[in-house]
Parts: C-alpha cells; structure tokens; sequence
C-alpha cells in the first residue's frame, strides 16, 4: 500500500494544480489583457474636440475630479449595446464621461451623438489612433476610470453593463470620493 | 508543342503567385530608408502579438490596430529608439502578453525552472528506487504483490 503513496500524491497535487488553472481561468478565456496602466498616470493627450470644432481637449483636465473615459466609435456594434450604460451613467451624475472617438469620422460620430443621446461631458477625436496606443487600447469599447490625482484605478475592456458599473466601479468612488466634492465645486 | 504548352502554365502559374503575394501582403506601411532599419523593423513586427486577434503577428495581420501599431514601431525606429526601448514602449501600455516570447521575471520564474526541477524530483525518484533494488536479495522469485490476479 505504501508503495502507491507516492504516485498517488503526486496525483493528487496535480490535479490541485490544474483545477485551481481551471476555476481560475478568465471566463473569455485568454481574451482580456489586465492593463499594465492600472495604477500609472492615465497618459497625457491633447486632441480636438468633437462638437466644438477648432478647440483641442488637454489629458490634464483629467486633474481635480473622477473621471470616466470611454473609448468608443460608430463602426462599433458593442458600443451601441454599452449606450445605454453609459447614458444611465450620466444620468447618476457621480462622474462626467469623456468619450474618446476612436478612428471614426466627425459626421458620423456627431450624427451618432444626436441619435441616440449624448452621454458625454466632452468627446474627443483620434483620427489617427496614436493616442489610443498610449492607453493601451486594443477593441472599443474600453473605459477607465481616472481618479483625481490621474491615476487609472479601474478598466472595463467590452460594453459595460450596469451590473459591471456598480461592482467594479462605484466601490473606488465609495472608497474616495473626495473627487466627487471637487468636482461639485 | 508540348514545351510550350508547359511554359504557359508555368508563367499562368507565376503569375498567380506573384498576384498571390499581392493579395497577402497585409503591411502598408512605408518602408523605412536604411535596409538596416528595415530588418530591425521585419523583425520587430514578428516579435509582437497582435492583441487584437492574439494568435498572429503583428506582421500577419489585417486588423487596423495592427497597422497603426506597425506604423508606431516604424516611427519609433525613425527617431532612434532602440529594439529594446520599442519593446518597452508596447509592454508598457499592452503588458507582456504583446511579447510572443515572454520576459523572465519573478512572476514566471518558477515556469522557467518547473522543468530542470521536474528532471531533479525524476532523477531523485530514480536514485531511490535503484537503491532499493540494490538492497534485494538476488533471486529470481519475483515478490508476491507484484504477480498478475488472473
């Protein structure tokens, strides 16, 4: 009996190993990359704005207050689904969105925004998607959470839900919601 | 005749792998002025996943986030970066996994080393169980618990 001590143990740890890999594993498998910027400096930008045209949008203007930033585009069928979040998201009023329009065109985006609501606070444009590398973008929609020191503390990647906003997000504004006060001012 | 014939499939044939390659060649971006900076390039755009769609390359693929980073890397090679500082550049806003070939760090040490400990745990094993038989009586009978039931 003893004899079966040893290969059975090894066994066992074995199959420890592969159910913790197993019960562990993203639910959309390898899909989803974790963000190296969870935790940095959201990076610096300056890009035009959409509505307002001639008038750039500085990545600084993130300071003082929570901010949300979504990165979104016409041509991106979860986004539309995510629509609908975000507009209730507006509607709650704890963070102001800002949309950052991802390789899309202005008429569209514009016709998009007077379609189906404006949730945003203010959009930006990247034409060229030079910005969206910096934020490490790699399918719209993306958004993250920026706190008011500029700190990226949160990343949804795919359309938010309600359900994502509430469990993943709200808790870091419970948590410190100074910006809610500065941003009020 | 039958010479002639075989030539115009070959040139048919040519001609449909050159158009071929035309169809696959997925990359626009410019190449760059120095064939030297151009290797660096080739090489680099094999390096990196394309995260977008994950199993190919960034050379390989036709996704427009492929593009933009090729044209990145191009860029950054144009204004003197280094190989190891555009590797940098991608891992700082992609993560490792942009890296077909992962870095060695704390985290994936242990991945690094599972092997060799795997071959040392299998040698020590082995040791064991010679020792033992060395310490068998020599004799041709086998022991009871190791003959078949039926």
């Amino acid at each position: 009996m003893k004899r079966f001590l040893l290969p059975l143990g090894v066994f066992t740890l074995l199959v420890i190993v592969l159910a913790f890999g197993i019960y562990n594993a993203p639910k959309n498998g390898s899909k989803e990359i974790v963000s190296p910027l969870l935790g940095k400096s959201a990076p610096e930008f300056t890009l035009p704005k959409l509505l307002e045209a001639g008038q750039s949008y500085q990545g600084k203007s993130l300071l003082g207050g929570w901010h949300l930033v979504n990165v979104w585009g016409t041509w991106c069928g979860e986004c539309r689904a995510e629509h609908a979040t975000l507009l209730q998201i507006k509607g709650e009023g704890r963070v102001p969105i800002v949309g950052i329009d991802w390789k899309d065109e202005d008429a569209q985006a514009t016709a998009w925004l007077s379609q189906l609501g404006n949730p945003y606070e203010i959009v930006v444009t990247d034409r060229d998607g030079r910005v969206a590398i910096d934020w490490g973008v790699y399918g719209a929609p993306e958004s993250f959470l920026v706190d008011p020191q500029g700190i990226v503390v949160e990343k949804q990647t795919g359309a938010m839900t309600m359900a994502d906003w509430q469990q993943k997000f709200l808790p870091h504004l419970s948590a410190n919601p100074q910006g809610d006060a500065k941003a009020g001012v | 005749m039958n010479s002639g014939r075989m030539n115009i499939r070959t040139l048919l044939f040519t001609a449909a792998l050159g158009w071929s390659a035309l169809v696959f060649a997925v990359d626009n971006t410019p190449p760059l002025p120095d064939p030297a900076m151009q290797q660096r390039y080739v090489t680099l755009i094999n390096e990196f996943r394309c995260v977008q769609c994950q199993n190919e390359a960034l050379a390989d693929s036709n996704v427009s986030l492929a593009a933009d980073l090729r044209l990145e890397i191009h860029d950054l090679i144009q204004k003197g970066k280094t190989d190891d500082e555009i590797r940098d550049y991608l891992v700082a806003r992609y993560g490792e996994f942009i890296l077909f070939r992962p870095r060695m760090s704390l985290r994936n040490a242990w991945l690094w080393a599972a092997p060799a400990l795997m071959l040392l745990a299998g040698l020590g094993i082995a040791l064991r169980v010679m020792r033992q038989r060395a310490r068998l009586p020599i004799t041709d009978d086998e022991p009871a618990d190791n003959t078949p039931d039926a």
